[in-house]
């Protein structure tokens, strides 16, 4: 069977037509129920760095009671609060990407912050998302601390593609519930972050250190660094908000 | 069942003289052609095709069982497809036809999973995407569709399909219960085999962080084939 030159650069154009088109109406029409899932994920975590909510199936519910009890503001790194973009349109937390953000400039970064309330009227917890690097790719977190802006109250981490079983357990519940009741700031209220130590089962650590991975010191140690650089990002609106609290004290 | 297929096949016969009979559904040949590559011919322990994903995805079971499915999906379809275009596809760019066809399926799986199971999509992540680069997709193609019609090459993508599938199935079983101490996390068989051993006999069992590595899958592997070669008597030419 010959086949002709423009026989085969024809065969090749059809192909490349049917099968790019077929590619893009699928990723037209699935499109609203992917961001759908990601919107979902993206309130799981937060959610989940406060309550836990893995019980809850019905992912409506979840939308509900996020939508209850969590408030969000947009800060700059200067602790001010962003209502609009440059071009003028509204900013929203929820829609803030923060893996694009951390490409910026901190100076030019949106820093979401996430109010939890259980009642309603006072809050509860405030949760951060933090970004940043582990061994393979991105690894990203949302991390709540109390009311007084130094505990930590609960964790939730996520990663692109850690290795699985080592530097991927940091997904895993009873790693995340090692950060549970750590502290931020010194005595001195100096920020010195989180730090996780290297290897599995060590024994009097402070209160600024978890125990580590065994077989995952590089995710152990982007984890860190990316505790650390994004508090400190977040350090102004720390600030400002505790002062806040002592003078309506 | 079976002697349905039969009569019909019969009529079938009777009605077109001048042509042969036609095949049943599942002829002995066409029998081989799945069962060949579940133990004899197959791509994981005989092949050695397409040990990367073999290593990659098998930390735990649960994974593994979605990459299976997807690879099940990727090769019985790519199969079909090429099988049907076969007397068209111009024989000089007939490698980067194929190619195409496995990339499109391989995104279409990607996308169905991220709109319907977004989770697993965050685990399989990059490891789906590389089911294009698994090498027994495209052998098959190469080997078998381009020169079989339809229906053989469904069965033989069904075959090679489940050859691989239970190869790293095993893989990720053993991984899992010597590496985590679990089996089949986060399906409902979840079960703590280390933790209930250890609350048994009041003592911590020690997982073996060897098999979380690749050089586990490598053992494992290879212990299949050993097992495997000594009972077929395979012998590498």
């Amino acid at each position: 069977m010959q086949q002709s030159n423009l026989y085969v650069i024809l065969f090749a154009i059809g192909l490349t037509v049917v099968l790019g088109g077929g590619l893009s109406l699928t990723s037209v029409g699935l499109k609203p129920l992917q961001d759908k899932q990601v919107e979902l994920d993206t309130k799981k975590k937060i959610l989940g760095a406060v309550m836990d909510i893995s019980s809850i199936e019905d992912p409506n519910e979840i939308l509900r009671i996020y939508d209850e009890k969590v408030e969000s503001i947009v800060v700059d790194i200067n602790g001010n609060e962003v209502k609009e973009d440059s071009k003028g349109n509204p900013v929203v937390a929820e829609k803030v990407n923060i893996q694009k953000n951390y490409k910026l400039d901190p100076q030019e970064r949106l820093y979401p912050v996430f109010m939890f309330s259980e009642d309603g009227e006072s809050t509860d917890a405030y949760i951060f998302p933090t970004f940043g690097s582990g061994l393979w790719d991105w690894i990203s977190s949302y991390v709540a601390f109390g009311p007084d802006l130094n505990t930590v109250k609960g964790i939730a981490f996520d990663h692109k593609s850690e290795t699985p079983g080592l530097g991927a357990r940091i997904t895993e519940e009873t790693v995340q519930n090692r950060f549970i009741g750590k502290e931020i700031y010194n005595d001195q209220g100096e920020l010195v972050s989180i730090t996780m130590v290297k290897g599995e089962g060590n024994t009097g650590l402070s209160e600024h250190e978890v125990d580590g991975l065994s077989g995952a010191t590089m995710t152990a140690k982007g984890v860190n660094a990316m505790l650390e650089k994004y508090l400190e990002c977040y350090s102004a609106f720390i600030k400002k908000k505790k002062s806040q609290k002592t003078a309506s004290l | 069942m079976s002697t349905d297929i039969a009569e019909v096949s019969e009529e079938s016969a009777v009605e077109l003289k001048t042509k042969e009979p036609a095949e049943p559904l599942f002829s002995k040949r066409r029998r081989r052609i799945v069962s060949d590559p579940l133990n004899e011919d197959n791509p994981i322990t005989v092949q050695v095709l397409g040990i990367c994903s073999a290593l990659a995805v098998t930390v735990q079971f649960k994974p593994t069982m979605i990459m299976s499915i997807a690879v099940i999906f990727v090769i019985v379809f790519s199969n079909l497809i090429t099988s049907l275009m076969r007397k068209m596809i111009p024989n000089r760019i007939r490698i980067i036809v194929q190619l195409a066809i496995i990339a499109t399926l391989v995104t279409l799986v990607s996308e169905v999973l991220k709109a319907y199971s977004y989770d697993m999509y965050k685990v399989l992540g990059a490891y789906v995407g590389l089911i294009i680069t698994n090498c027994i997709v495209m052998g098959r193609l190469e080997a078998f569709a381009m020169a079989n019609k339809p229906y053989d090459s469904i069965l033989d993508g069904f075959g090679s399909g489940f050859g691989y599938a239970w190869i790293i199935l095993v893989v990720a079983f053993f991984r899992e219960l010597l590496g985590g101490g679990t089996v089949f996390v986060g399906t409902p068989l979840e079960f703590d085999v280390y933790g209930s051993l250890g609350s048994l006999f009041g003592t911590t069992l020690q997982t073996n962080g060897l098999m979380v590595d690749s050089i586990g899958a490598f053992i494992i592997l290879g212990v299949i084939i050993w097992v495997q070669r000594t009972k077929n008597g395979y012998v590498e030419h």
